[in-house]
């Protein structure tokens, strides 16, 4: 694929352009408060992938940064009453930091160490705030949202908005960095960890970063989770399945692109809203779980790697 | 004062039952090094199926044992698996290993919801609801029962380990896999073979599981940090360790039960296990 800089601009205009206009012209706010969610998960799916997919360390801790984005804006909301704009940027600040944390922790070893430590900072931080009285403890937090803002005739429609701009956010990041010497770099890392460190390559430099720009779109991603929900408690905010979907979703699209954890994420988002919707909430775990297992044993490449292989078929005959 | 040497003496009895779950992981984790990070959904696997012969009227631990042949051949099945996708082909292996096993996890989870709902499930038998008085302290029977059980387990599979021939094959590829190929004997095999006992094993400490309380299918979250803490306290492969560090795990987690409550009671083992990742990853007594 091309990484034409135009192309890419031109492409997240259109996109934020198409939200607006449905925001204006839609009048069912039904499908905004299911698009919110996919659009969320574009986010969260692109932030792993930027450690998970190009420096092959797998994060099962998606929802401890979730979490911690979503309880930093119920507490700067009971707080001191600040906008969504500066909860998310705080989310963000206090996101990366977490990640920066975890990483110093626990990047020094292999990486299923670094996974475990994932797991149990997501159960450690569930724990505080369940313990936790300002926040609402296990029982959770009711928010009033703030009347809306003037361009929007709806509070879900605003927050829908606002996730697209996250999303496309998460995306140029992460396709700045797939682009420049940090990707290289984390590819590098992914092949031959001893390699790298011997070619010169700032290893843990450069998994630190990456982890703190991943907890950093996590956090924020789960920012407006307050307002949107308008209820927060710990099990779900925390809850694990955030973990295996924002997981599975980079690697059911392909992790060597950032447009793999786009296709992965809407793929799987919208299935996930249709099964949850005509089915059970139960059946829309067991589908991802079962769509993870199906592509890492028998797709390992994703959707792009099985685009990829049609193209080069398509070439061959030709020739 | 009291209040905390029954802590310690109950903490004492759980910290066995914590190295009984937690053995099979050691072998699969901490010799195969197989990402295994379904051993705790396999874990209520076992517990469920303990369940279910149960009510037609075994008893608990008789079912775990039942339960063996079935999990060893579960046991390979994944392992042969596990080996044919992802260790065979080398590269990047671990990232989908990983990945691999947590979906598995879901697909327990949600397989055991559906079939069984999310109601909390018990076993019966004579020993459970009744408790053993010594001096002042009165003692749960069902975790004699499980803390007897946990003993044999684990030092039985730790002779199993060191003493027989196959036991100290499995040793030996954990240690070096070119050497071993070397003396003509098929490293994957044996890893096999191990990864079934380490699994048959999982399935009799799932009954244990059940035994000591109430199940659900999600409580494997809990274990993943209690079996994971367990392990890495010990060192990868330790067998006497992973006694040791369930002991430790026992210890400290009933002793914050009882000063600060049983809602920080989940952070306990997964703090330890960062802790324990921060300042000596290799563990307690790793090689």
């Amino acid at each position: 694929m091309k990484t034409n800089g135009y192309g890419f601009w031109i492409g997240s205009a259109v996109v934020l352009a198409l939200a607006c206009i449905a925001a204006a012209t839609i009048k069912n706010e039904y499908y905004f408060f299911a698009a919110y969610i996919v659009v969320q998960f574009v986010v969260l799916a692109t932030a792993w992938n930027i450690l998970g997919g190009y420096a092959g360390y797998v994060n099962f801790g998606t929802s401890a940064f979730f979490g911690v984005g979503a309880y930093i804006a119920v507490m700067l909301i009971k707080w001191m009453n600040l906008p969504l704009g500066l909860q998310i940027v705080a989310a963000a600040c206090v996101g990366g930091a977490l990640g920066f944390a975890v990483g110093l922790l626990t990047l020094r070893l292999r990486g299923i160490f670094f996974s475990i430590a994932t797991v149990a900072v997501t159960i450690i931080l569930e724990t505080a705030v369940i313990n936790w009285r300002f926040v609402g403890g296990a029982t959770g937090v009711q928010i009033l949202r703030p009347p809306v803002m003037e361009p929007f005739d709806s509070y879900t429609k605003m927050l829908f908005v606002c996730a697209v701009i996250l999303a496309i956010i998460a995306v140029a990041i992460a396709r700045y960095i797939e682009t420049s010497w940090i990707g290289r770099g984390l590819r590098a890392i992914r092949d031959n960890e001893e390699a790298a460190e011997c070619t010169g390559v700032p290893t843990l430099k450069l998994k630190l970063a990456a982890c703190a720009i991943s907890g950093a779109l996590m956090s924020a991603a789960g920012a407006p989770l307050a307002m949107y929900q308008s209820f927060v408690e710990p099990a779900s905010a925390f809850n694990l399945t955030y973990s295996v979907s924002a997981l599975a979703m980079p690697i059911i699209g392909g992790t060597s692109h950032w447009i793999g954890p786009v296709i992965g994420a809407l793929l799987l988002g919208t299935v996930q809203q249709v099964v949850t919707v005509t089915i059970s909430s139960e059946l829309n775990v067991l589908v991802v779980g079962v769509l993870l297992v199906v592509f890492v044993v028998g797709a390992p490449q994703g959707i792009v790697g099985l685009f990829v292989k049609l193209r080069e078929k398509i070439k061959g005959k030709n020739i | 004062m009291d209040l905390l040497l029954d802590a310690i003496v109950l903490g004492l009895l759980v910290g066995c039952f914590y190295a009984a779950v937690s053995v099979g992981l050691s072998v699969a984790f901490g010799l195969l090094d197989v990402p295994h990070i379904a051993h705790p959904a396999f874990l209520v696997l076992g517990a469920y199926g303990t369940y279910m012969l149960n009510r037609m009227g075994w008893d608990p631990i008789l079912a775990g044992v039942a339960l063996m042949p079935a999990f060893m051949l579960l046991g390979i099945a994944v392992y042969r698996f596990y080996y044919e996708t992802f260790e065979r082909r080398g590269s990047d292996a671990g990232l989908r290993g990983l990945a691999f096993f947590f979906g598995v996890v879901f697909i327990v989870e949600v397989g055991l919801v559906m079939v069984f709902g999310v109601d909390q499930r018990l076993v019966e038998a004579p020993y459970i609801g009744k408790s053993l008085a010594v001096g002042d302290m009165r003692l749960p029977l069902r975790l004699l029962v499980a803390f007897a059980m946990a003993l044999v387990l684990t030092i039985g599979l730790s002779l199993y380990l060191s003493k027989t021939f196959t036991g100290r094959a499995i040793k030996a590829v954990a240690q070096d896999e070119t050497a071993l190929r070397l003396m003509g004997a098929n490293p994957v095999r044996i890893k096999q073979w191990a990864f079934g006992i380490a699994t048959a094993v999982t399935g009799l400490a799932g009954a244990l599981l059940i035994i000591v309380g109430p199940v659900e299918p999600t409580i494997d979250r809990v274990y993943i940090g209690r079996t994971f803490c367990v392990v890495v306290l010990a060192g990868l492969g330790s067998m006497s360790g992973t006694l040791v560090a369930g002991i430790i795990l026992g210890i400290s987690e009933s002793i914050v039960l009882t000063l600060l409550g049983a809602s920080w009671a989940p952070a306990v083992s997964f703090g330890l296990l960062l802790v324990m990742l921060g300042i000596r990853p290799q563990g307690l007594f790793g090689r």
